[in-house]
């Protein structure tokens, strides 16, 4: 199908003799490991918008970054405008007409909105000082050609995320970008700014400039762009007309990721130990509910910004809520600190281990107990032995490759950090285990070995939220999958019903979404299952 | 985002990572080792810098900022700095010499006295940093001027004679025992204790943890606001201590005491191997930081050079000290990226 699909036959281009403003052959890059992209060839054309799509880690972010000049390609070649050209860095990609909007505008916010339009390119006047009344005027007129109102003199600081972007936009315009690329620009906007927002992209088009639209809305690539790229796991899947595609169709080729062999065990599940209801948090989640069984696995799924991990930092007590319950073992509980949250047998795994997880001028001992040092050493003093008899009998548990507990964990590799960052949290016995991404960025070994720990933790009665942006992960490890989309529950499937499919439908909204779509949710379900 | 791109980057070997760390962690016998040095070239011009008189005279008068240097370097650890220190000692040095002139106390009155002037204005700072939330140079710097304007009002242009104090009061700043200055067998007390407190305690545990990675503290529960008040406050009653020492060493006292003090303070710290972005670092470093800075200072007398010298000489010292610790961390990160792809 994928193949039919591929060769599919070409939309008819305005100007089929003149080369495309960007074409990709062949791009490859590699990450130490990791190969974030592998032989991508795809091309953007004058006056087309173009959606790229993908999973999370599908390798988006690299290609806009390739295009920006923040990367260089291993292998490949970029051709603009039909030359070969290697773009070296960022300053080099816009001086060849090729302008990225952030999703997190990045501007100067001191600076007025005319200053951060020309920034670096302020219309100058005699003797070569600035020539600020010329530098508002263009200003003026770029934004009116875009059909906004704006105060060009004001500073940046408090405009709303859409404003910012608009700036953004006006600046490409300012050096005559031929090449726009959106990263998900509508990720952060109302239903209104995003219309606003469209109908100015749509303007660009009219005056050919090639738009690439990099987007997890599935909806709003059938609304706005005229063809769609899939990528998956690095790799180019299919290129078509939306015209051509349905949302089921899109969402194949999006998942379908290779799976890993992990076993998951089955373990008996016993009474629900943490159930939340209408849990609040105004502008990141809203009226999030479910519960989770003690030698559970449930599995929270859902793109970057779905709201996953600000819940379990609200359940661990980092952030506040605003409003709905969380339940532990039946009783209310509302936590101020992490430390009250551990108090009451939670424990959480963040996302960065790095950032988050370790303090990495400590040895491994001194960061397994760090946690628990008031429990372990209620007297004021240490003892270097018990707490490196505890280390140890922690991370021997998890087979944790290391010279020893008095290692600096700095020095060790990737998974076994976070096997490190896992036995300090089961040294606090917890009751609840938040897991938040817990296999980022480790080697295929290490994360069979953290899937079968996990395993055994649920086993021994401990209730576990997996949060997890590698699909094949949640369906293999959840008894029940969670999924968030933009901050709201919107599936909640069993573990005999979950199929890729399924989860990448209500993680895009699609299901909640786009009544109108419906007929192809049941089509997915029924080739994917 | 270019990180990414660097760690693809050939891996230097856990030998040379293992040999860097142990630069950085031998700070300590580094100074020692350029101070034989540096000893070795200035005796052969200045042969008086070897005798014991001069040795005990450098270290008593260094002892004083080593001890201030402790509780500095406690601060620095938790990501902090306090300026104000100067202000405390010169504040304290001025109510004990003043307490003894006007016979409101005993000696052994005025110098608890003067430990409780440093503890209650070290948990002043500590309140406005850990509580108001306001950046530790700031807070510090506006304590710095509230302190020494307090002092300023209480002196006024009284100066304390040295025949104002208790008869004997500076006797220690000129005793010794077993040939050991007292004020270097302080130091030691100081350090020693500190060092204790800050290894095998729970709080010291806590004072690195929340210097080296206060998102992963905040996680794991830590009471950093607890952690950084506590460090303010023992930074206090460091200074203090350093300001009864002050009076002790030299005898008269005005409103000025200690003046500027705080340079040399923060460049011990500094130069003995504190990171100044917090989390490692150690009290015995910073005290012998203070020595080594002693010495420099003595070292430039005795060779003939003016004394207008010092203050640059100071900077050079500390901008060496700090650069060179910034390239070998950086070599260790470079070791250690290896192993961690994003």
């Amino acid at each position: 199908m994928t193949e039919a699909l591929l060769v599919s036959p070409e939309p008819a281009p305005a100007t089929p003799v003149t080369p495309p403003p960007v074409e990709l052959r062949g791009i490859s890059k590699r990450f130490a490991a990791t190969a974030a992209l592998t032989d991508v060839s795809m091309d953007l054309r004058a006056g087309e918008i173009h959606a790229l799509v993908g999973e999370n880690g599908a390798g988006k972010s690299t290609l806009v970054k390739i295009l920006a000049g923040v990367h260089q390609p291993d292998s490949g070649t970029i051709l603009l405008d039909g030359a070969p050209t290697l773009i070296h860095g960022p300053a080099q990609s816009r001086s060849l007409g090729i302008a990225v909007v952030h999703q997190e505008p990045r501007l100067f916010p001191d600076l007025t909105v005319a200053e951060n339009v020309f920034i670096g390119h302020a219309p100058s006047g005699r003797l070569g000082s600035i020539d600020w009344r010329g530098m508002r005027r263009a200003a003026q007129a770029l934004f009116a050609e875009l059909d906004v109102q704006f105060d060009v003199g004001a500073p940046v600081r408090g405009l709303s995320m859409a404003d910012q972007q608009l700036i953004e936009i006006a600046k490409a315009l300012s050096v005559d970008a031929g090449v726009l690329i959106l990263d998900e620009p509508t990720a952060s906007l109302s239903a209104h700014e995003v219309e606003r927002l469209f109908a100015i992209v749509r303007r660009l088009r009219g005056r050919g400039v090639a738009i690439l639209f990099v987007s997890h809305r599935l909806d709003e690539v059938f609304a706005l762009c005229d063809r769609a790229t899939v990528f998956r796991d690095g790799r180019h899947v299919v290129t078509a007309n939306t015209s051509e595609l349905s949302t089921a169709e899109l969402i194949r080729y999006m998942v379908g990721r290779t799976v890993s062999l992990f076993p998951k065990v089955e373990n008996p599940i016993g009474e629900v130990l943490l159930e939340v209801s209408g849990l609040t948090r105004v502008g990141v989640f809203r009226d999030v509910g479910f519960s989770v069984r003690a030698g559970e696995i449930v599995g929270l799924a859902g793109l970057v910004g779905a709201g996953r991990s600000e819940v379990a930092r609200v359940l661990f007590g980092i952030d506040h809520r605003d409003g709905g319950e969380i339940r532990l073992g039946g009783k209310l509980v509302d936590f101020a600190t992490p430390s009250a949250a551990m108090h009451e047998g939670i424990a959480y795994l963040p996302e960065d281990r790095h950032q988050e997880g370790l303090v990495l001028d400590f040895t491994i001992a001194q960061n397994v107990t760090l946690p628990i040092l008031p429990r372990l050493f209620p007297r004021l003093l240490l003892q270097a032995a018990t707490e490196r008899r505890v280390a140890a009998e922690h991370t021997e548990r998890f087979n944790v490759r290391m010279t020893g507990v008095d290692q600096d964990v700095g020095a060790l590799s990737g998974g076994n950090q976070q096997k490190v960052v896992l036995a300090k949290w089961l040294a606090s016995g917890p009751r609840v285990l938040i897991l938040d991404e817990p296999t980022r960025g480790i080697d295929i070994g290490a994360k069979v070995e953290v899937h079968r720990i996990i395993s055994e933790l649920a086993a021994s009665g401990l209730a576990i939220i997996l949060i997890s942006s590698d699909l094949p992960e949640v369906l293999a490890m959840s008894d029940r999958i969670i999924v968030l989309h933009e901050g709201r529950v919107t599936a909640e499937i069993p573990r005999a019903g979950a199929t890729q499919e399924r989860v990448m439908f209500a993680a895009t909204g699609s299901l909640a979404k786009d009544e109108g779509d419906a007929p192809g949710a049941p089509t997915s379900e029924a080739n994917g299952g | 985002m270019a990180e990414a791109g660097r760690i693809a980057t050939m891996d230097a070997g856990p030998a040379r990572r293992r040999w860097l760390t142990a630069i950085g962690r031998q700070r300590e016998l580094s100074l020692v080792a350029i101070m034989f040095v540096l000893g070795a070239g200035v005796s052969m011009i200045a042969p008086q810098f070897l005798s014991i008189s001069n040795f005990s005279q450098v270290a008593t008068l260094a002892s004083i900022v080593a001890v201030v240097a402790v509780g500095e370097a406690i601060v620095v650890i938790t990501r902090g700095i306090d300026l104000s220190v100067e202000a405390i000692i010169g504040l304290v040095a001025y109510s004990v010499a003043r307490t003894l002139e006007l016979h409101a106390l005993d000696p052994a009155g005025a110098i608890a006295l003067g430990l409780g002037i440093g503890l209650v204005l070290g948990m002043v700072n500590g309140f406005i940093v850990a509580v108001l939330k306001v950046p530790a140079i700031v807070a510090t710097l506006g304590t710095l001027s509230i302190f020494r304007g307090i002092d300023y009002v209480i002196a006024g242009p009284h100066q304390v004679p040295l025949a104002g104090l208790t008869r004997g009061f500076t006797d220690p700043a000129r005793s010794d025992v077993f040939g050991i200055p007292v004020f270097v067998l302080i130091t030691i007390g100081v350090v020693v204790v500190g060092s204790l407190f800050l290894r095998s305690t729970r709080f010291g545990r806590q004072v690195y943890a929340v210097g080296s990675n206060p998102e992963a503290a905040a996680i794991m529960g830590i009471p950093s606001r607890q952690v950084v008040f506590v460090a303010f406050t023992l930074c206090g009653l460091l200074a203090g201590l350093a300001g009864v020492m002050w009076v002790m060493e030299f005898g008269t006292i005005n409103g000025t005491a200690a003046t500027g003090a705080v340079l040399g303070i923060v460049a011990a710290v500094v130069v003995g191997g504190v990171n100044t972005f917090g989390g490692s670092g150690t009290l015995a470093g910073a005290a012998i930081g203070a020595l080594f800075l002693g010495f420099i200072a003595n070292a430039l007398i005795l060779v003939g050079l003016s004394q207008f010298w010092l203050q640059a000489i100071y900077g050079v010292v500390i901008l060496t000290a700090i650069s060179g610790d910034s390239v070998i961390r950086r070599s260790i990160q470079r070791a250690n990226t290896r192993s961690g792809a994003r």
